[in-house]
Formats: C-alpha cells, structure tokens, sequence
C-alpha cells in the first residue's frame, strides 16, 4: 500500500462486463459518500461525474469481467495508469454469471440472443481481470460489501493491509447463532465452502446460501457435495448450484465439472 | 448546381458521463440539419436469455436481478409475476404489499440517485455531485438522507440493497415483524414533506424549450399507479394484457448498437417511464404528488423530456406517502410464501421498472427447467425515441459552442435515465464539426 503524500490520492473507478452493482455500492455510501470525496481526488468514475482526470490513478477500483477483445486492452491500460487495483465483485474476481458461457459455445449463444450475429463482438470467455493483468486485491461478492468496500478505502489512506476476512458464511453463522439451514430445513447451503462479508444474509432470512461470494480460501465443494447427495439432491441440481455467480472461480469451477460430468454419467446409464 | 458553403459539425462524446452502463453518441449535422444520429452502445453482451436455457425456473429471479445492480428488483419483481403466471399463483395481499413496499423502496433509491446525483447537476452546471455538494450542501445532503431511507426499505425487506436474497417466486423467504416496518414510518413523512418542497425546487429549474411527439405506453392498474403489475396501455389506444405484449411489440437489431431496439409493430418508437406513466396515470398518484404537482403546473400531457426530472421527483413523494400507509398497515402473512408444484408452459410478467416497463417471458419444460427466455428492458425500449430526440433537438443547438452543445445532448440522453447496463451497456457522444465547400 503506498503511504500518503501530500495531495489527495487519485481515485478512479472502471467497469467492464457488469451490472453495475459494484460501482453503485460507492454511491450507496450515502453516510460516508461526501466524506470520501474530501479525502480522495474522484478522477475517474463516469457513473458519478463527467469531469475526468489523467492518469496514473493512486487506487483503482475495477467491476466486472473481461468479454471481449477491447476490454483485454482496456483492461492493460487500466492496470498500466494504476498503483493499487482493486478486483471488485464477482464478475471481476469469477467472471461472473456471464461466465456460463465458458461452458457452451458462444456462437450458439449469439444465434439465441441476436438475430444478426455479425455484428456483435465478444471473446469466447468471460474471465475474471486475473487472468488478464495482476491483481492487488480481489473484493469478492455478488453484490460485494459496502463495509468492505469502506474498509479497503479506509485501509489505503492510511497505508495499512485491509482487514478482508476468508474464513466461510458457516463460521460467522455459527458465531451469530443462527439454526443452519442444513440441519433445520434440509437444504442444500453453500455456506460451508463460501467465503464470509455478506453478514450471513440467506441463512439469516431462512434460505440456503447461495455462494455469491465465492469459495472461500480452502473449501472441500467434494465432502459437502456428498452430504448433499446423500440428502437426495441430484446431480444436475449441484451443477447448478456451484455454477452461478462465481462460475468460473476454479474451486466452483471444478465442483460444478464433477457433478456435470456425474450427471452425464446418470442420463447415460438410464438412457 | 451552384458551388455552395457547406458546413458540417459533428458531435462526438466517446463515454458518456452519469448513465449506467456503457455507450457513445455521435451525431453529424450538415448546415445546422442533422444527417447521422447514432447512440452506439458497445457495452458487450452478457446473453443472459441463452444462459437463463436449462436453468430451473426458480433461479430465473436471482439470475435476472443481475442483468442491472440499480434496478434488480424490478428484475426479481417482472420474473416472479411471469413464473406465477404460468403456475396460476396468486400470492395473498399481505406478501403483494411486501412486495409493493420493496418495490418502492427501489424507485426511492433509483429516483433520487438519478435526479440529485446524475441529472440535477446538468441543470446546474456541475460535473457531479460532488462539484454540487460544494455549493448546495443542502441539496445533496438531503437526497443522500432520503435516498439511505430507500435503500434501508430494501435491505429490510430483501436482506441488502443491491441484488436482495429475500424475494422468491410466490413470495418470500422471510417476512419481517410489524414493529421493524412501523419504526420507518416518521422517517416516511419526514422524506415525503422533504420531497415535496425539493420537487418545487425541481420545478423550478431552466428546462430547454422542447417537445417530442410521443407513443406512451405504461402499464395501468385499476386501483394504483401502476407498479407492480397491469395491462399494457399507450397515448394511441393499446390496452392490451402482458401475455399479448410479443404480438403489439418487437425487437429489431441495428449496427451500432449491442442492445435490440424496441418498436411497436407497423408504427415504430415510443417512450416508456416516468412520463409515460404520469401522462396515463396521473389520477392514481398520492394526494401530495397530486397537489404539488398541481401547485407547480407540472399536469398532463407533459412532453418535454427535461421535465422528466419534475415527474420523477413527484413519483418520489407518490413512493414515499405509498410506502408510509404500507408499513402502517401491515399484518404479517401465514406463510412467507405459496407453495407451488412444477408445471410446464409459458408465463409472461411485467412491472414499471424506474425507467419503464421490464419484461420478461419464460418458456418452461416439465421439470421446472426453462427452455427459452425473453427479456425486454425500458432503455432497449426507449432506445429508439432517445435517437429520435436528438435528431430534433440538435439543430437547436448545433449553434452554440462544441462543449455546451454536446453536454446539452447529453443531457437530452439523460433525461431518461438511459440503464446501458440493462440494454446491454455505456454511451459515446461525439461532436465533431468540419466546415469546407462540397
């Protein structure tokens, strides 16, 4: 983290393939908005202001994914006029839900989508920014947490590591004391093997987890995919599950490979 | 032919500023007249209706609500009503007024953030709102307060402002206790009273002399202003119901932009949002919407575009007063949801969106797994009325300086709170100006 000077550190904030969610979670500060806007130098944040400022930006703060070949260039230069960026959201650290298409084939996907698909330009894959450039931080969550977003804020001005928990949605369940929805209802909860922030939002409002946050450090998807089956859960159903929002982070990923691959297995045998 | 001076100017902006999502505009005029008007939107797609093929049903709302962080529970709101119309639910009044309550608090949220944060500075001559804050504390202040009191609505009701987790098809996953939605009510009023003196404040801001000749369609409801569901009804006589929406409209592709333009069929562009629904249904609004709307000559047919900012701040008040007897009244449901059982077929759902009419259809197989989608977002309907415009207002100001002429256009695009990133995605404006013999 580069400690303070004398000016107001530049900040900018990009998007790529996304919903704007991420960016919004800024504005949605409505407590602290104004306050960040005397301590940081906003240079960049086309959301929120026409007035741009030249680069280099001292913190960059980057929603969505990589999906075409203009944004891998983007992307680069973005990286190049940065100090410290910052991956935000599950489209920027997993690729996001658009990252489905990894698993089909994108020509079929623009046939379904647009009547001419000659027209539109878009890689193959969508990717996470990690694959394109290095990355300083990745802020998981779909949509991401507005004190985290705070905390990494408040972490670069005062030259410290911020403090991004990567424990899972359980330990914090437990912690608050809520029944587990496993246990208590019967389902399929991705709390276990999902990275914490959300404040245990779905267990909290009687819903399984459903991982938006993405794996957490050292997730076991395996053992608790065999708990699920055990519970009844079909393969094509766990597929889904691990293939959402943070399809294409390699914990998820792989998860949602094995049941696919289980699932084609099953169709054969009955078939 | 005689030799005759021409001239030829073109606007350019290659990202427009204050919209979500991404696009361009480019406009190019030859003596004052425009020849080439174009909102290139190449936010690149992220094909939500292929990847929605072979997804459960149940799933379609959580997935949708990701096509737009600013307005995702219209998404979670236009799939439920499809998938319930397909399964023949009807969920009891007390969940219909949770969803109501949710659903205002997205238009507190969205309304506020794009009238005070994205356009009032064009009427003013700030960059941002932040530049604005510097001068109008006040003014920013109070908006953010108002704006927190939307977003606290949706995180109460659906667990975080931004893509919620609480909503489900046939209701919810929890309901809250009474108490929780009582203690919001003083702030309720303090917002509605604090909203009605700011929309006369609104009112009272310079408005270019414009007006388009619009189609407006919105949804109506026999007994609301239209929110959360209603028949499909224009200026020119549709009124029709959401399951006949494909026969009276469609989608076509163009060039320049990855989002499909919306036209009715055989006439071509309408408008959709705030004006749209004020014009159809300004009977329905709350009494204080109503009489403040009265008080500041703000009544139908509104058709200046910049007026936009006066009907959104007005539908605020409505919101707010709306949501104030909502929480005074609510009674808990039996259960946080209706239970259903799979069914094959095809649903069609819509609500008013901030920015307009969201729909959605949905083609279902027999084991609850969706086998085809189609999503029609206000912006992809509006697209082609925000060009019309700019080809009547441009020579209006083709005269004037490049960058007052090119933020005034983007202005014009603003005033409907264009959302790229539901359409597809960002806008380029470019003015470009060459003059020469041809």
């Amino acid at each position: 983290m580069p400690v303070r000077t004398g000016r107001k550190p530049k900040l900018a904030v990009w998007k790529f393939a996304s919903c704007d969610g991420c960016q919004l979670t800024l504005l949605d500060c409505e407590d602290e908005l104004l306050a960040i806007a005397g301590e940081v130098e906003i240079a960049y944040f086309l959301e929120a202001s026409r007035a741009i400022v030249k680069g280099p930006y001292d913190l960059s703060v980057v929603e969505g994914s990589i999906s075409s070949p203009e944004q891998v260039e983007a992307i680069r230069k973005v990286r190049q006029q940065s100090k410290f960026l910052v991956a935000m959201g599950a489209c920027a650290s997993g690729g996001g839900i658009q990252s489905l298409r990894n698993f089909a084939d994108v020509k079929e996907y623009m046939q379904a989508v647009y009547p001419t698909p000659e027209y539109v330009r878009t890689l193959d894959k969508s990717l996470p920014m990690s694959a394109y450039v290095p990355v300083d931080l990745e802020l998981k969550g779909c949509s991401p947490s507005k004190a985290q977003l705070l905390e990494v804020i408040s972490a670069f001005l005062n030259g410290r590591r911020p403090n991004v928990p990567t424990h899972s949605v359980c330990v914090d369940c437990k912690r608050q004391g809520i029944a587990c929805v496993i246990v208590a209802l019967g389902l399929p909860c991705l709390g276990p093997v999902t990275q914490t922030g959300c404040g245990v939002l779905c267990p909290s409002h009687r819903r399984a987890c459903y991982g938006c946050f993405g794996p957490m450090e050292t997730p076991n998807t395996e053992s608790l995919g065999a708990w699920f089956t055990l519970m009844g859960v079909p393969s094509d159903s766990l597929m889904r599950l691990f293939r959402t929002f943070n399809a294409y982070a390699p914990a998820f990923k792989e998860a949602s490979e094995r049941y696919a691959s289980a699932e084609a297995t099953h169709s054969h045998d009955q078939g | 032919m005689p030799q005759q001076k021409r001239r030829i100017v073109t606007i350019k902006v290659d990202a427009l500023a204050r919209v979500e999502g991404e696009g361009a505009l480019h406009i190019k005029a030859r003596d004052g007249r425009p020849e080439e008007v174009r909102l290139d939107i190449y936010e690149p797609p992220r094909f939500f209706e292929a990847l929605l093929r072979g997804r459960n049903a149940a799933e379609a709302p959580d997935i949708t609500a990701r096509i737009c962080g600013i307005c995702p529970v219209a998404y979670l709101m236009s799939a439920c009503n499809a998938l319930e119309n397909l399964l023949g639910l009807s969920p009891p009044p007390a969940i219909r007024d949770l969803r109501l309550l949710l659903y205002y608090g997205e238009w507190i949220e969205s309304h506020t953030l794009h009238i005070f944060l994205l356009h009032a500075p064009d009427f003013l001559g700030y960059a941002s709102a932040i530049h604005l804050a510097n001068d109008h504390p006040d003014v920013v202040q109070e908006a953010l307060r108002v704006k927190k009191l939307g977003n606290a609505l949706v995180t109460l009701l659906g667990g975080r402002e931004i893509h919620p987790v609480n909503v489900r098809v046939g209701g919810f996953y929890s309901v809250p206790h009474p108490r929780d939605l009582r203690a919001m009510r003083d702030r309720l009023l303090w917002a509605r009273d604090a909203m009605a003196e700011r929309a006369r404040w609104v009112a009272g801001l310079d408005f270019p002399d414009f007006e388009g000749d619009y189609e407006f369609v919105a949804l109506r409801h026999p007994d609301e202003y239209a929110i959360l569901e209603g028949r499909v009804v224009s200026s020119r006589g549709i009124d029709i119901s959401v399951s006949r929406y494909d026969e009276v409209f469609e989608e076509q592709q163009v060039p320049h932009s990855n989002a499909l333009h919306s036209v009715i069929r055989g006439r071509g562009s309408y408008l959709v949002g705030p004006l749209a629904r004020f014009n159809l249904n300004f009977a329905q609004l709350s009494p204080t919407a109503r009489e403040v709307a009265t008080a500041v000559g703000a009544v139908p047919p509104i058709r200046n575009p910049f007026k936009s900012i006066i009907v959104r701040s007005l539908e605020v008040v409505h919101a707010l007063e709306e949501a104030s007897m909502l929480v005074e009244r609510y009674e808990p449901p039996e259960r946080a949801a209706v239970e259903y059982a799979v069914k094959a077929g095809v649903g069609y759902g819509a609500s008013e969106a901030p920015r307009g009419i969201l729909y959605h259809r949905y083609r279902v197989d027999a084991q609850g797994l969706i086998a085809d989608a189609n999503i029609v977002p206000p912006t992809a309907q509006n697209q082609k009325r925000i060009e019309e415009d700019l080809w009547h207002f441009a020579p209006q100001v083709l005269g004037l300086p490049v960058e007052k002429a090119t933020w005034l256009c983007e202005q014009a695009i603003r005033n409907y709170d264009p959302c790229i990133s539901c359409a597809t995605h960002f806008l380029r404006l470019t003015i470009e100006r060459v003059s020469g013999t041809g």
